[in-house]
C-alpha cells in the first residue's frame, strides 16, 4: 500500500507545498500549528480540493488538478478520526459505530465484535455521545472510522484535546491497532514529539507549509538537521531495545546493539522489544571511557554527522552499534574536544533521560 | 343559520386553510431557508428581502398586491384560472395569503436551525462513505427537525390568525372564504353580535392552545430522539 501525495494549496499569501509518500504502518505528519498538517490530511480525505498537484493510492488517482479528477470524500474509503470526535449527537454510540457500515465494501475490514473488543466499547453502546468523556468519545470515533472498512485511517491530532491521563488511556489502543491483525495503514497528524516517537514508523516533518524531512522514524529522529524542526528540547533519537532482565531494585537491563542500559520503570516483560527515546540534550560525550560515574549507561560511539545550529548548540549524530543516537553539545565543546566526523568517544546517558511514555510495544 | 353552525363553519374553513397552507409551505420554506443559510448566489439579499417583505408590509397591502397579481382580470390570475385554479375570492386564495404571511416566520425558524448544524458533522458523515443525499437524510435532517417543527407550528398559527391580507384578497363570504378571524370581525360589526363572537373567540383560543401543547409534546419527543436516549 502506498499513498503518494504531491500537492500545492494557497491560503491568501501562505502556500502549502507538500510531497511525500506514506506506506504501511503509521506515517506521522509532524509540524507545529500552522505548518499545514490539517490542510494536507483534509486534501487526502477529499474535504479540501488542492489548487494543484495530485494524490494517488496504489496508482488510483484520488485527486489530480491537471486532469480535473477529484473523488469526493465518500468515494475514497478513508476513515477519518478528527481532533474533536465529531460523533453524531442524535445517534447512540451503537448507531454512531454502525453509521458507515452500509456504505462499506464487503469482504474486508474489521468485524463489529472485534472492534468493540479492541477498543473496550461494550459498556458504552447504548449511551448518548454527549454523556461520554473526551477519551471515550475518541475511542468511539476511532471505532466508527474502523467499521466503515477504510483502506487507510486518517487521524488529525486525535489526542490533542485530551489531558495527560486520557492520552495514556488512548495510546495503548492505537498501539494495539498498529500491531494488530488489521494491518491498516495510518496517516497520523501530530504536533507532539512524544506521540510520534511512540507510534510512528515513518516520519514526515512539515514546516511553514513545506516538507523539510521524511523517512523511517529512527532515521529522521537521529538526523542532526532535523533538530531545529523538532525543537532543541524535544529532539532525540528513538532506538529499539530488548528487555533482558528485571532487577529487584526497580531497574531493568535492556540490550542494544552497542551494549546494555539500566533503566527504571520498564513495564514490558523479559524478551519484549521496546522503543526508547534518548533526548539529544541529555547525552553527554567523553573522549575517555569514564569510570567512577553515577551513571552506568555508557555506550561506545562514533560521530557520523555534525550539524552546526544557529545558536551556541551543535547537533551530533552518533553510531552506536547498528543504532544511531543524537547528542546536542555546545559548539565550544566540539572545538575544545576536537570532535569531528569519525571521532570515537563515549556517550553517557542518564537513566532518567528515557521518557517512560515512550517505552512501548 | 344558528350561531354555532356559523361558528363551526368558520372554524372548519380556518383549519382547512391552515392545514393546506402549512403542508404546502413547509417544503418550500425549507428549501428557501437552506439556500439562505448555506448557499451564496447572485440575488441572495433580494430573495431574503422578498421573503421578509410580508412581515413589514401592512397585511392589507399584501392582500391588495395579491389581488392585483392573482385577480381574475390579472394575466397571472387568468392563466391559473385556465388550468382550473381560482384564487381570488376562493378558499385557495386564503391558503395563498396564509402561506405568504407565514412564510417569513417559517423560513426564519428553519434557517436558524440549519445554521446551528455544524458542517463538520456532515464532513464526518461524508468520510464514513455517506453520499450527499444520505448525509442530509441521516445527519442534517434529524438535527434540524425541531426547527422545521417550530417553523411549521408558527406557520400554522399565523394561518389560523391571518386576517388583513385574507379579507382583502378573498373577501369575507360565509361558507366560502369566511375564516374564523373574518367571522369574529363580522360578528362584532353587527349590533348585539358579541354573543356570537364570544363562541368563536373561545374556539380560537382552544385551537391555539391545542396547537401549542401539541407542538411542545412533539418537540420534546424529537429532542429526546436527538439526545439519543
Amino acid at each position: 500500500m502506498s499513498l503518494e501525495v504531491d500537492i500545492t494549496h494557497h491560503f491568501g499569501h501562505f502556500a502549502i507545498k507538500a510531497a511525500f509518500t506514506a506506506g504501511s504502518g503509521i506515517t506521522a505528519l509532524f509540524g507545529r500549528s500552522g505548518a499545514g498538517k490539517t490542510t494536507v490530511i483534509n486534501a487526502v480525505a477529499g474535504l479540501l480540493q488542492p489548487d494543484a498537484g495530485h494524490i494517488r493510492l496504489d496508482g488510483e488517482v484520488l485527486s489530480d488538478a491537471k486532469t480535473g479528477v477529484f473523488q469526493p470524500p465518500h468515494a475514497r474509503q478513508f476513515g477519518y478520526v478528527f481532533q474533536d470526535a465529531r460523533l453524531f449527537p442524535h445517534l447512540s454510540v451503537r448507531d454512531n459505530l454502525t453509521f458507515g457500515a452500509r456504505y462499506a465494501k464487503q469482504g474486508h475490514g474489521a468485524r463489529f465484535d472485534d472492534v468493540i473488543a479492541l477498543l473496550g466499547l461494550e459498556s458504552l453502546l447504548t449511551r448518548a455521545p454527549n454523556s461520554l468523556s473526551g477519551g471515550e468519545k475518541q475511542r468511539v470515533a476511532l471505532g466508527r472510522a474502523l467499521l466503515s472498512h477504510p483502506r487507510m485511517l486518517l487521524m488529525d491530532e486525535p489526542l490533542a484535546s485530551l489531558d495527560g491521563p486520557r492520552k495514556q488511556e488512548i495510546l495503548p489502543y492505537l498501539e494495539r491497532l498498529r500491531d494488530g491483525p488489521l494491518n491498516l495503514p495510518i496517516l497520523y497528524v501530530s504536533h507532539a514529539v512524544d506521540e510520534v516517537a511512540r507510534l510512528a514508523d515513518t516520519l514526515v516533518l512539515l514546516q511553514d507549509g513545506g516538507v523539510r524531512a521524511q523517512g523511517p522514524l529512527f532515521d529522521v529522529m537521529s538526523d542532526p538537521a532535523a533538530v531545529p524542526l523538532l525543537g532543541v528540547r524535544e529532539a532525540g533519537a528513538v532506538i529499539e531495545a530488548e528487555v533482558a532482565a528485571h532487577a529487584g531494585d526497580g531497574l531493568s537491563t535492556l540490550t542494544l546493539s552497542a551494549g546494555t542500559l539500566e533503566l527504571p520503570g520498564v513495564q514490558a516483560p523479559v524478551g519484549a522489544r521496546v522503543r526508547l527515546r534518548v533526548l539529544a540534550q541529555d547525552v553527554i560525550l567523553s573522549l575517555n571511557r569514564p569510570d567512577r560515574l553515577s551513571s552506568v549507561n555508557i555506550l561506545p560511539v562514533r560521530i557520523c554527522d555534525i550539524h552546526q545550529g544557529d545558536g551556541p548548540g551543535t547537533a551530533l549524530a552518533l553510531e552506536a552499534g547498528n543504532d544511531r543516537l543524537l547528542a546536542r553539545v555546545t559548539a565550544r565543546a566540539v572545538r575544545d574536544m576536537r570532535l569531528s566526523i569519525g571521532t570515537h568517544c563515549y556517550a553517557i546517558l542518564k537513566a532518567t533521560t528515557v521518557a517512560p511514555g515512550s517505552i512501548g510495544r | 343559520m344558528s350561531v354555532d353552525a356559523a361558528a363551526w363553519e368558520a372554524l372548519s374553513l380556518s383549519l382547512w386553510v391552515a392545514c393546506w397552507a402549512t403542508a404546502l409551505a413547509v417544503p418550500l420554506a425549507l428549501l428557501v431557508a437552506w439556500l439562505l443559510a448555506r448557499r451564496t448566489f447572485w440575488g441572495k439579499s433580494a430573495l431574503n428581502a422578498l421573503v421578509h417583505l410580508p412581515l413589514v408590509l401592512p397585511p392589507v397591502v399584501t392582500g391588495y398586491l395579491l389581488l392585483i397579481a392573482f385577480g381574475r382580470s390579472a394575466p397571472l390570475g387568468r392563466a391559473l384560472e385556465n388550468i382550473g385554479l381560482t384564487l381570488a375570492f376562493h378558499w385557495s386564495g386564503a391558503v395563498l395569503a396564509a402561506i405568504i404571511m407565514g412564510f417569513p416566520l417559517m423560513v426564519r425558524a428553519m434557517r436558524l436551525a440549519i445554521e446551528a448544524v455544524d458542517p463538520k458533522l456532515e464532513a464526518a458523515a461524508a468520510t464514513l462513505g455517506a453520499p450527499r443525499r444520505a448525509v442530509f437524510m441521516r445527519v442534517t435532517l434529524p438535527l434540524i427537525a425541531p426547527g422545521i417543527l417550530a417553523g411549521a407550528v408558527m406557520g400554522f398559527a399565523k394561518a389560523m390568525g391571518e386576517f388583513g391580507a385574507t379579507i382583502t384578497f378573498v373577501a369575507n363570504i360565509p361558507g366560502q372564504t369566511q375564516t374564523l378571524p373574518s367571522a369574529i370581525w363580522t360578528a362584532l360589526q353587527i349590533p348585539g353580535g358579541e354573543g356570537q363572537a364570544v363562541t368563536m373567540v373561545v374556539l380560537a383560543c382552544v385551537v391555539a392552545l391545542g396547537a401549542v401543547v401539541l407542538s411542545e409534546m412533539l418537540a420534546k419527543r424529537v429532542a429526546r430522539r436527538i439526545a439519543g436516549t
